[in-house]
Parts: structure tokens; sequence; C-alpha cells
């Protein structure tokens, strides 16, 4: 079958590849009928995330078709029209069970690797290295999918396909910054990106009842999108002083809840930019934590700053002292997207989310290559790329 | 500290691959900066524990070890786990390497901790899933190329180690 394969830093070119083959009888073979680009693919690409090896298949949001399963699924069958979380779970171990999927403890073939890295196991992804159980990913005409009855979700009728594309992995990551970063009815929520992540963010924050979001980007376009299809306020931080703003907008207090949605390769008009570029360069910093550096700054007393953004290594200049003495509760995690899947998918099936809209570009899998440049080059107003592997 | 060697051995391997730019190289090239606890004067005695998501009487129904772990030349105990967490189920293998020795084995793949260590980690999602998760890896996509043969070895060390 065709795929779109991770051949080194910044290099990426459609292959022929093996079929995938249900390896687990909990396994099922889902036809992929739309696969779109994450920011998170572009942490691979430039290379900051360990252990791939050339000819990978990348690729983890992604919607399709179950076409063959094994003999101990129960809950689907061939035809189905499914989408599945990009993070795989088993769904009955301790973590699963307290609904935090990303912290499965049986679904990393390879889980020396996270453990020794971060002292702990954390769940598979597919298409994310080999960290991460070195699963294929979806940028390709089938995948396999482990323990499918509890990773696919049927998709009602009524849903399209590009709407639920993003129930996958941007929306059920967005809902749970908002929602484990305990938005309440009343609060004001600063959200720092407006890529597909940031902007379901801050459109959760809403639905659950925040009277002010205001979401912080560079990009006029992506900027604009979220005035409009979200329904938030916007900061451009490349033209004022973003914690300042936020606090003449929030009668001085600053966001109730502040949620990062930029990760590791973040970006500034200052001399930290300078400051973490150098380091990151030299290999004496890992990760650039700029916007996470200012959420804590303009997060009020007594908020809670959750972190969205992926995030591999060691940082530095972490603002402890400003955590600790304004008595601020920091969070993070991959998502737990089965946790919120069926709940998205129902918002979308009623209307109130309508996540197609980042879908700026769609495209054939032969032209992967093309949408990864424009999708991380921000070329034509680029949000997400939608590659059709059967268009 | 048995995380931490295989993490130097992880090291070793995937800074040979600094010139190809991986990923890994860079992650751990920047890791090596962190200064390291000190060694763990326990290392090679220490009980391997895993908490599984199930009653001790499913766990080990009559007293009875669950496979794999009953195939393993191991001391095995095992306890109730605090609140709802199910079962703690601890292992160490009976022969005890140390030193150089230890490394050796290791580096031949036979060291008797990771063959506890897997079997744990295997017993575990037996008795929660009823299976042992496969890789893609088995049906390989990728081109054997020679720095793809050095992190192969570093990773497949890796991926059976771990702080458990
Ligand atoms: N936690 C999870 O499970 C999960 C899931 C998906 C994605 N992610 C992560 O979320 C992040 C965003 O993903 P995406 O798909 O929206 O990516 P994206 O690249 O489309 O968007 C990132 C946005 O951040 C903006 N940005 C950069 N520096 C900034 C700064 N200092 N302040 C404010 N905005 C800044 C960029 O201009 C860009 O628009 C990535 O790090 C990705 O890896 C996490
Ligand atoms: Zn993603
Ligand atoms: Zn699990």
């Amino acid at each position: 079958m065709k795929a779109l394969c991770w051949q080194g830093v910044n290099e990426l070119s459609v292959e022929q590849v093996p079929d995938p083959a249900i390896l687990n009888a909990q396994d099922a073979i889902v036809k992929v009928t739309a696969s779109t680009t994450c920011g998170s693919d572009l942490h691979l690409l430039g290379g900051y995330i360990p252990a791939m090896r050339a000819g990978d298949v990348i690729g983890h949001e992604f919607i399709g078709e179950i076409v063959d399963v094994g003999p101990e699924v129960s809950r689907h069958r061939p035809g189905d029209r499914v989408v599945v979380c990009s993070i795989i779970g088993c769904g009955r171990c301790w973590a699963c069970r307290h609904d935090e999927w990303s912290l499965c403890e049986n679904s990393n073939p390879k889980p020396g690797v996270t453990d020794l890295m971060w002292g702990g196991t954390t769940a598979g992804i597919f298409g994310y290295s080999h960290a991460m159980g070195g699963f294929r990913g979806s940028h390709a005409e089938y995948i396999r999918v482990p323990f499918v009855d509890y990773n696919a979700f049927t998709v009602p009728e009524g849903v399209s396909d590009l709407d639920a594309l993003f129930a996958s992995d941007a929306a059920p990551t967005g809902w749970m910054g908002a929602e484990l970063g305990g938005v309440r009815p009343g609060d004001v929520v600063a959200v720092w990106g407006c890529g597909g992540v940031g902007q379901m963010a801050a459109r959760a924050a809403l639905l659950l009842g925040a009277e002010r979001v205001i979401a912080i980007d560079r990009y006029p376009e992506r900027l604009a999108m979220a005035a409009r299809h979200v329904g938030c306020e916007v900061i451009d931080y490349t033209s004022t002083d973003v914690t300042a703003e936020l606090r003449e907008r929030t009668g001085g207090r600053g966001p109730d809840v502040c949620v990062e949605a930029v990760g590791m390769e973040a970006d500034s008009t200052g001399i930290q930019r300078v400051y973490d570029g150098i380091k990151q360069q030299l290999r004496l910093e890992q990760d650039r934590p700029i916007a996470v550096r200012e959420a804590i700054h303009a997060c009020r007393k007594g908020g809670s700053v959750f972190v969205l953004g992926v995030f591999a290594g060691f940082v530095d200049k972490f603002p402890l002292g400003a955590l600790m003495n304004k008595g601020l509760t920091l969070r993070g995690a991959q998502q737990h997207g089965q946790r919120y899947i069926p709940k998205l998918l129902d918002l979308i099936a009623k209307g109130d989310l309508k996540p197609s809209y980042l879908a700026t570009h769609t495209m054939t899998l032969d032209e992967g290559p093309k949408g990864y440049d424009m999708f991380k080059h921000k070329k034509d107003g680029c949000v997400r790329a939608v590659f059709r592997p059967w268009a | 500290m048995e995380g931490a060697k295989a993490m130097k051995r992880l090291v070793a391997g995937a800074a040979a691959l600094a010139a190809a730019g991986l990923g890994v190289a860079r992650w751990a090239a920047s890791h090596r900066r962190v200064p390291s606890a000190a060694k763990d004067p326990l290392e090679s005695s220490r009980w391997l524990g895993i908490t599984i998501n199930r009653p001790p009487d499913e766990v080990a129904p009559a007293g009875h070890l669950p496979e794999p772990l009953a195939r393993v030349d191991a001391e095995v105990r095992m306890n109730r786990a605090p609140g709802d967490r199910g079962t703690e189920i601890y292992a160490r293998p009976r022969e005890h390497r140390a030193g150089a020795d230890a490394v050796l084995a290791r580096l031949r793949g036979e060291d008797p901790r990771t063959t506890v260590r897997t079997a744990l980690r295997e017993t575990k999602s037996l008795l929660e899933t009823g299976d042992v998760l496969r890789s893609d890896e088995e049906i390989a996509t990728t081109r054997p190329t020679l720095p793809g043969k050095v992190l192969d070895m570093a990773l497949g060390r890796a991926a059976e180690g771990g702080r458990l």
C-alpha cells in the first residue's frame, strides 16, 4: 500500500510499504478515508522527538472504515465508519479505567523507553516514534488499530467526515485542556496558540461556560479564524506585550485558566526566542517553553495552567517562583481522547461544534510532502492539511 | 538505577547517530547534561514490582502463579494493593549477577532481571487485557540503514528495560 514516510529531519516521501496485518485478536484493519497533519508531527519532522527511523509511517489523526477485525473484537464490524483516537488505550488497566487513557499501561510494546525518559510508561501513539510503541501512522491507505473496541468510535449518521476527523485528536485535546484546566462558568480563559488544538481549546472553554476567552497567536488568518469560528477575543503577540494586554483586559487579575497549545517549538519576538533557540541548537536545552513561561506569568493568583503543547525533555528558566508564590496549579497530558470523543461527536451532531473549518487544504496522499511544507510554514493560510488516500 | 544504566547504554548507541541527526541522538545528547543520582547500592537485588488491576484471587487463583511469570526462575511475592488498585506483584531473579558480569549479560540479552521485567509486564497485560500487544515493527517498513541498525540495538535493549 501507499504511505507517507519520515525519512529524516524535514524529509518526507510517499512510499510503497507492506499492508498492515492483524497481529492481535483485538485488532482491526481500518481503511483510512481522511488523515490530517497535527502540530505534533512538526516536532517529529524537526527531529525533536527521539526514536524515529527512516521509513516510519507518520500521521495519527484520522477516520476510516473498518475492513477486517480480529476474532476477539466485539463492538465493531467491517463496514463501520469510525473515528479512531490518536492515543491507544487498552481500556482495562487502572489508568484507562480511571479515564486517563494516555497513561495506559498495556498499549506500548516498547515501554522501557518512556519509562527511562520520564520515570513512567505512557500509552502507544499511532505514527509517533518507536518510543511510543513503533505503531505505523495513518497517512496511509490502511492502518492497524489495536484494542479497537476501545479506540474506535462509530461516527453518527449526519456527521461529516471532516467534522468527525478532528474528534480523533485536536478536539479532544482542546477539550481536555479546558476541562482539566478547571474552566468554570464565568471564568476568563486565555489560550496560547491558534492552531487546530488551541482553537478547539478556546471553543471548549466557551462551551464549558467561560465568560470570556482570549486566544493568542501571530498569524492574522489564524487569529481571524478563531474570532470568527470560535467566537473569542484575540491578541497578536507580535504587536503587543501579551501579559500587559491580558492584565488590562481582566481588571488587573489575569486569566483564571491559561491553556498552552504551542509546544516545544514556541516562537517569540523577544530575547527569549534567541536564548532558547541557541540553547536548543547547542543541545543545552531540549524544548523551548516560551508560551508556558508567559502563561505562568500572566495567570491570576490561584489560577491554573494546562500544558497541551508537546514537550519531550528538559527546559530552562522555568518560573517556579511565580508558580509557587502565586499558588498556581500546573497540569499537562497527552490527550485522554476516549474520555471525550462520544461527547464531542454528540456536540458535533447537535451543531455546537464544527471543527471541519480547520481543514483549510484537502489533498491526496501523494501530495503529503507538499501538505507538510504548507502546514509547517503556514503557507497559503494553511491550518490543517487533510489527506484523502482514496479520493 | 537499572534505568540510568540502560539510559547510558542508549546514549552510547545513540551518540553514534548524532551525525545522522536522528531525534534520539539529540534527545540523548542533551539528557547527558542532567546530573545523575547516586548509584543504587541494591541495584542487582531489588524486587521488581508491578501493579495489576485485578484482585489477588484472580491474579493467583488457589495460589497458582500466573503465566508467564510462573515459567521464570524468580522469587515472587504479592499482596493486595492500597485502595482500589488491585494486586502488587514483586519478583526478582534467584540468580544474582553484579558488576561487569551483569553488564555483559545484559549486552548479550541474557540479563535475568530483564527476563523477570518482561515476564511481569506480560503477566499484567494478559491478566488485564487477555493479550500482549505486538508492535507494527514486526512488519517492517524501515530501510535497513547502518544508523538504523545502531538505533535498533540501542532501542532493542532500552525497550525491555525501564525503571520497573
Ligand atoms: N496533548 C496532546 O495530546 C496533544 C495533541 C495534539 C497536539 N498537541 C500539541 O499541541 C501543540 C499545538 O498543535 P497544533 O496542531 O495546534 O499546532 P500548530 O503548529 O498548527 O499551532 C501552533 C500555533 O502556536 C503559535 N505560537 C508559536 N509560538 C507562540 C507563542 N509564543 N505564543 C502564542 N502562540 C504561539 C503558532 O503561531 C501556531 O499558530 C503542539 O505542540 C502539538 O504537539 C498535543
Ligand atoms: Zn496530534
Ligand atoms: Zn490501559
